[in-house]
């Protein structure tokens, strides 16, 4: 085993636990740092295929911006798991057959086989499988930028795409604001503006004072 | 004798396999950057408080060594022969790993920064978003810190840091994105290449507001004054970290610390042109010839240092000038003023990049 | 794939101007005053309008390609457009005097509406598996939103979390799907995936398999049994003035849905989703007419009679030929009209403080009101599919697909289905003209949703008479 399959086994098996880790463990601030760990071993995994632009993204905003919103609200809301873990040794057996059948429905039918990624079937679909084996991808050319090869391919061939997503991100942030602004009037609000206006004859009185004896 | 150590050291080297040769190589280089930039942090502190001891006119810490020059080390050994206190109902482990959480990230950042012309532990090609991502874990150990400790104002720190650094992280970002448009490379080198040309080349001008907002924006990102009710000692006691003690405690001052050196070294390569020498252009290119002179006012890593160090002194003076904000202060200043200040930017340097402005954008 | 035209963008003009004009609606909006919200509503009209002149202009006997094909104009995208348009018009007129009734006239409304109706048409227009998704999403997160518009209201909450969840699940198997079919193909471009799929040697399996969650998807969006049990609660609990626009526009956009995943890229697979669909269409035909006689409540009524009239616009795309199809475009835009008209009336008799949800509160409705009676009896006929009004037209055309398929024991079933349905239409025709009014049935509503609702329902009738214009349309985008 090469030192990079080292890597990225190390890796791959740490995603995989603390993914599990995620659904599995009780404290709720406990899964949202495992749901982290797993970003993060993905990130590397991402970095060892070159995508480095993608990885660090990933970092920063699942990490970064995302999951630290989650946690605070996680920590804020402070759930109690146990009540809503209610019920659920009862839903077990469904659950456990239902994920038994999808996993040997997938084995069966979206194997390696159906996907040329075996010799013994071969496709000939025109032009979309030149190679009926997926090679080891070659290492990419040193002036290759993962960032510029991106930046490329969203502004020219998934331009429309690109733009739609733009929309729903301003849908997204239309819905958070007219669903969660209240705005009250109960509150001792200060006007930044007006404060700074502020004279010293508004404020402060000079009363000139007979001395005491 | 000397001659025969050497050539069993040698030999020791080549015997060594590729991988492992590797390992010691970069482990030695990242020596050579921490351990200068921890000396620079314990002697930060001290500067610290004499640079405050002077502006309140006081003398500062005096007692250890000559005029206190001893002073970090005395303070180092007392932290780290302090008790761990463990609160009571805390969360052991997080308790334990957010220090190294705080700690790790910024100490990390330092990989990508490039000292001089081609000196950096690693160059690589998205280095400022390297930068951007690694910087952006820090908040976790703050906020475990201060949740992890099980104490109200511990928590009610971290709750603040997290809002605040979530915040003032997206105008930094947005500032960055500004110095990428410039320069067109996320390499940090690159990025100082691109100001080379003297004074005028460097991205100060054309990014003056961005400029500001960054520098501004770092202060609030490393939870200084003025932006310090993170751990604002009149209301939360010392807010996310309350509860640490000892070797703990020591790592978020470390980690403070190393944050603030960061920041002010990355406004120096990304406003400031980094090791370039703000003489160049001015002085004829022959002066840069002269042996020792020439060496000085030439580019190299002093200009480098120097231009963070005044950054750093920033620090110092803000905390001594300025009063603290208060919260809403801090929301409003991140999302409404530099948010807004950062796009209105960006588009006035699209618009210069398309027209090709001389002598920035050609 | 080599960048883009810029001379394509005149292909988008309408879905650029609709978004030019959500967003400098949202800016206005901001600095308008409270009693001066119907400049939002007029905007929001006027841009409608400017819209639907901006697609007629378009080009719509070629099929024509913008950003890498990745944008497809023909007849069918123009047709529905135009449909959704006036659809979406209308569910604004009705939705305008609700809304402020009940103090939620709000410039969200108008802002979220339009934006919903860019992903339907963004949807309609697709001609690659990623752009349909996002155009879903666009859709459905605007519909979300609108739901959960009145957020005082705890059965607007829990019906707009049901749709977020439930959508959610329903887009995550038309990812799966989509994610498997571009293993498969290697691209997403719908033309390729359907070469791809035509040429494949791949296990027919695999394909069946990518199939099968996408007709689960599709099923969801459509709201067809068994992936109905959003629908009822959704209508129920959305404000009326939301669950118009809901119930109607984006259905126009879930058969465009439909058409280009099924028909446009998975067309191949015929053979196979037509049995899906077959077992889909007869349970919603069968769920939805039977469960609706036990409604009491309007809303959840239009609602399981919407889960019926499902069943036949899959019956119409299940046949797989070019009449089947036409038919069942036809089906879909007729049938969002009726539910339009049908919605607007239950918006007419409520009022502050009154819903008119039951169907009680429609007794009588002739005596005070013999005109809107007259036009919910003409949504009603038409909807139950009773000869001279244009619902009829759309279920004939559908069975006369499904028959020239050999489907016979289907359409027989259908029709059956369709007499059972037919009581509960007619059992509000009997009570708002055999019966004698309990409350005093007052209408407040404004001239404009009044003109609205009468021409909505001269429309259905003029439909009816002259059925060939609208039919001629959608034969010629499948011709």
């Amino acid at each position: 085993m090469s030192f990079v399959q080292v890597i990225f086994y190390l890796f791959a098996v740490m995603m995989l636990v603390a993914a599990l880790r995620v659904i599995t463990v009780r404290n709720p601030v406990h899964a949202a740092l495992f749901l982290v760990l797993t970003f993060i071993c993905t990130s590397v995994l991402w970095l060892m295929l070159e995508a480095e632009f993608l990885a660090i993204v990933l970092v920063l905003v699942y990490v970064g911006a995302v999951m630290v919103l989650f946690l605070f609200v996680v920590m804020l809301l402070n759930i109690n798991i146990e009540s809503l873990r209610e019920g659920f040794v009862q839903y077990v057996p469904v659950g456990i057959l239902i994920a038994l059948a999808l996993f040997v429905q997938m084995i069966i039918i979206v194997g390696p086989n159906h996907f040329g990624l075996q010799d013994s079937v071969l496709t000939i679909g025109p032009n979309y499988f030149a190679q009926k084996n997926f090679a080891y991808p070659a290492p990419a050319a040193a002036e290759y930028s993962n960032t510029e090869m991106l930046g490329r391919a969203i502004f020219t061939d998934y331009l429309y795409p690109f733009e739609i997503a733009a929309v729903i991100l301003l849908v997204a942030i239309i819905a958070a604001i007219s669903l969660a602004l209240r705005k009250r009037t109960d509150t001792k609000r200060q006007n930044p503006a007006q404060q700074i206006q502020v004279r010293k004859q508004d404020r402060l009185r000079i009363v000139k004072m007979e001395a005491e004896e | 004798m000397i001659d025969q150590a050497m050539q069993s050291v040698l030999g020791w080297w080549q015997l060594l396999p590729g991988g492992w040769r590797l390992l010691l190589w970069n482990t030695g280089k990242i020596l050579l950057v921490m351990i200068p930039l921890m000396l620079a942090v314990a002697y930060y502190t001290l500067a610290e408080r004499k640079v405050i001891g002077f502006m309140q006119v006081r003398l500062g810490p005096n007692r250890v060594g000559y005029h206190g020059l001893l002073q970090p080390f005395a303070d180092a050994i007392k932290l780290m022969f302090k008790e761990v206190i463990l609160p009571t109902n805390a969360d052991r482990f997080l308790f334990l790993s957010a220090p190294v959480l705080v700690l790790g990230p910024s100490l990390a950042a330092w990989v990508v920064i490039p000292f001089d012309e081609g000196l950096s532990i690693a160059n690589i090609d998205a280095g400022l978003l390297y930068i951007l991502a690694v910087s952006s874990v820090t908040v976790y150990g703050v906020i475990l810190a201060g949740w992890a400790s099980n104490s109200k104002y511990a928590f009610l720190g971290a709750m603040r840091s997290a809002a605040q650094m979530v915040a003032y992280e997206i105008a930094m970002g947005f500032a960055l994105v500004g110095v990428l448009m410039i320069s067109g490379s996320l390499n940090l080198g690159h990025i100082v290449h691109s100001q080379n040309g003297g004074i005028l080349h460097w991205h100060l001008l054309p990014l003056l507001p961005l400029f500001f907002v960054y520098m501004i924006s770092g202060i609030a990102e490393t939870n200084r004054a003025p932006f310090d009710v993170v751990e604002g000692e009149s209301e939360i006691v010392a807010g996310f970290h309350v509860e640490y003690s000892g070797i703990t405690f020591a790592m978020f001052f470390l980690a403070e610390y190393a944050n603030m050196i960061l920041i002010s070294a990355l406004i120096a390569i990304m406003f400031l042109g980094g090791w370039l020498s703000p003489l160049q252009g001015i002085v004829p290119d022959s002066v840069f010839a002269i042996p020792v002179i020439g060496l000085l006012l030439g580019h190299g890593i002093h200009w480098l240092i120097f231009k963070t160090a005044f950054f750093m002194f920033n620090y110092l003076w803000f905390r001594a000038t300025f009063p603290r904000y208060r919260y809403d202060q801090i929301m409003r200043l991140g999302w409404k003023v530099f948010l807004p200040i950062t796009i209105v930017w960006l588009v006035i340097e699209g618009l210069a990049a398309y027209f090709k402005l001389p002598p920035w954008f050609n | 794939m080599n960048g883009f035209d810029s001379n394509e963008l005149i292909l988008l003009i309408p879905e650029i101007f609709v978004l030019a004009t959500a967003c400098l609606i949202l800016v206005i909006d901001l600095f308008l005053s409270e009693q001066h919200r119907n400049v939002t509503f007029y905007l929001t009209q006027l841009s409608l309008f400017f819209t639907f002149l901006l697609t007629l202009e378009l080009p719509s006997d070629t099929v024509l390609y913008a950003f890498n094909s990745s944008f497809i104009l023909d007849t069918m995208a123009i047709v529905l457009k135009c449909a959704v348009y006036v659809v979406t018009a209308g569910a604004f007129c009705y939705a305008r005097p609700y809304l402020k009734q009940i103090d939620l006239h709000k410039g969200e409304f108008y802002v979220l509406g339009l934006f919903a109706m860019l992903g339907m048409m963004v949807l309609i227009s697709a001609n690659h598996l990623l752009v349909l998704y996002l155009g879903l999403e666009l859709m459905s997160l605007s519909l979300y939103t609108l739901v959960a518009l009145n957020r005082d209201s705890a059965q607007s909450t829990e019906a707009a979390m049901k749709y977020f969840v439930l959508g959610a699940i329903a887009s995550g198997m038309l990812l799966y799907g989509i994610s498997i079919l571009y293993g498969i193909s290697g691209s997403l471009d719908i033309p390729l995936v359907a070469d791809s799929v035509t040429h494949s040697l791949f296990d027919r399996i695999v394909l069946l398999f990518a199939l099968s969650f996408i007709v689960v998807g599709v099923a969801f969006k459509l709201g067809a049994v068994p992936f109905h049990m959003w629908v009822p609660d959704v209508y129920q609990g959305a404000p009326t003035a939301v669950t118009v626009f809901v119930g109607s526009a984006p259905k126009i956009a879930a058969f465009a849905m439909a058409m280009r995943l099924l028909v446009g890229t998975l067309g191949d697979l015929h053979a196979e989703w037509q049995g899906m669909l077959i077992v889909l269409a007869v349970l919603s035909l069968g769920l939805g007419n039977v469960v609706a006689i036990a409604q009491s409540n309007i809303k959840r009524m239009l609602a399981y009679s919407t889960i019926g009239h499902i069943g036949f616009i899959l019956m119409g795309v299940l046949s797989g030929t070019a009449a089947g199809f036409s038919a069942a475009m036809f089906y879909s835009i007729v049938y969002a009209l009726m539910t339009l008209g049908a919605f607007g009336v239950v918006i007419l008799m409520s009022r502050a403080g009154f819903e008119a949800e039951n169907l009680d509160d429609y007794k009588g409705l002739n005596e005070k009101h013999p005109w809107f009676a007259f036009m919910m009896l003409v949504f009603m006929f038409s909807l139950a599919g009773v000869p001279p009004l244009v619902g009829f037209h759309a279920k004939l055309a559908v069975l006369r697909a499904v028959l020239e398929v050999d489907l016979v024991w289907l359409a027989i079933v259908a029709v059956l289905f369709s007499v059972v349905g037919a009581f509960y239409y007619l059992r509000i025709i009997k009570l708002m003209y055999f019966d004698s009014a309990e409350s005093e049935l007052l209408i407040d509503k404004p001239l404009d949703m009044k003109v609205a609702l009468s021409l909505n329902g001269l429309l259905v009738l003029g439909l009816g008479i002259m059925p060939g214009v609208l039919m001629g349309w959608c034969f010629s985008a499948f011709a």
